[in-house]
């Protein structure tokens, strides 16, 4: 069909108010973005990542710092029993931690240390693959999240996670056992508890990032053995680190790329 | 044409003044007793938004908040009532004037037989 001047003035016409109609919705649109913000003093990076360094860890092998610094802020419950344990940061022996470190003979003390472990929020996570809901997710800096709202407790992430990073409460959190001793012994009001049939893991304190505080375990740890930095920058902390001590990984093999590196 | 209309006319009648009883009788003679009343804050007079737009959009707002800050990491929120700024949060924010839980959320939410849960994960302070 030929495009006479009649319809080509029609055409463009429309196109333009098209457009301006377009704009006023842009415009809106940036309207109700502008209505949140984020904090002054968040803390931003582009590859958040964790440095634990087991020389200065593992001096002292009783110590749960940063478990409770960790467990308390988060309203981490305590069952009282193995098989229905949430942990958000825990304790493994070395040949549990790392079982595809094959060497025979390692240095004594590595082999006798303990490491703590938490959620790698990996770059490839197979538990964000895996969830229906999109209940978790990569966010752009790097942190594995979880939207508790949104979990409906199927657990395909505990499934996929090779880490075992990954918890469900089987049990109601805010409860007590038989003794009426409560599941959580202090809760932090400021924080959420979650609720039975939920998953919880690690979420590297999103909470405290926005607010410009390091991670809680960090901040726990008097030995500094927990380093929290952005991978992208060259002259961050963990960097510093990893250009300067060999560093391990847990499963690398997996290909999940962790980013909790660990100094040997 | 309809059997029996002598019986069934008066009966939807009745049935109908029945039914409608509790309206009429409360317009004529209620006092309003009953009707909730939320306790305000002492200090502060202005909320976030409006009275009017929190009374009916409260529900609507918290879940933005919620999507905002779980999902996007933005914790602020720009009043567009007077430009003041507030940390999106339930309990560290909302609770802060309305500490009493009892008083304040449950009075409408009983009222109504809604049971939001809110209270499942977000702890309310001890009254
Ligand atoms: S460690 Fe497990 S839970 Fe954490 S990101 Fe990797 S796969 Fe997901
Ligand atoms: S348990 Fe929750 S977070 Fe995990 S896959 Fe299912 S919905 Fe997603």
């Amino acid at each position: 069909m030929a495009v006479d001047r009649r319809n080509f003035i029609k055409i463009t016409g429309l196109a333009a108010l098209g457009g301006a109609a377009g704009k006023e919705a842009m415009d809106a649109l940036a309207q109700s973005e502008a209505k949140f913000s984020p904090m002054d003093n968040a803390l931003h990076g582009k590859r958040w990542a964790m440095a634990v360094d087991l020389k200065k860890c593992k001096k002292d092998n009783g110590c749960k710092d940063c478990i409770h610094a960790c467990h308390s802020v988060h309203n981490v419950p305590d069952f009282g029993n193995p098989k229905d344990e949430i942990k958000w940061i825990w304790r493994e022996p070395y040949e549990k931690a790392f079982p595809d470190q094959e060497n025979e003979f390692v240095p004594d003390d590595l082999l006798h240390a303990s490491a703590p472990l938490l959620c790698n929020h990996c770059d490839n996570p197979p538990c964000v693959r895996v969830c229906p809901t999109q209940a978790t997710w990569k966010r752009q800096d790097g942190i594995v999240m979880m939207d508790w709202h949104r979990c409906i407790g199927c657990r395909y992430c505990i499934a996929a996670c090779p880490y075992g990073s990954r918890s469900f409460n089987w049990r109601d959190p805010r409860g007590a056992d038989a003794e009426g001793k409560p599941y959580i012994k202090e809760q932090n009001p400021a924080f959420p508890t979650r609720m039975k049939g939920v998953v919880e893991k690690c979420t590297f304190c999103d909470e405290r990032l926005a607010k410009g505080l390091k991670p809680a375990c960090v901040e726990g740890c008097k030995q500094a053995a927990l380093v929290f930095g952005d991978l992208d920058d060259p002259e961050s902390e963990v960097r510093k680190l990893l250009r300067e001590n060999f560093s391990i990984r847990r499963k690398p093999g997996l290909g999940t790329q962790p980013e909790v590196y660990y100094i040997v | 044409m309809i059997y029996d209309k002598e019986k069934i006319v008066p009966g939807i009648v009745v049935f109908i003044v029945l039914f409608t009883f509790p309206v009429w009788y409360n317009l004529a003679f209620g006092s309003g007793e009953g009707a909730p009343k939320p306790e305000l804050p002492a200090q502060e007079k202005q909320c976030v938004e409006s009275k009017e737009y929190m009374r009916t959009q409260h529900m609507d707002l918290l879940n933005q908040w919620r999507d905002a800050v779980v999902r996007s990491d933005m914790r602020l929120y720009l009043s567009s009532e007077n430009g003041a700024k507030f940390e999106m949060s339930l309990t560290n924010t909302c609770l802060k004037c309305h500490p009493n839980k009892t008083r304040f959320c449950d009075q409408c939410h009983d009222y109504m037989a809604v049971k939001p849960y809110c209270w499942d994960c977000h702890i309310a302070p001890t009254e």
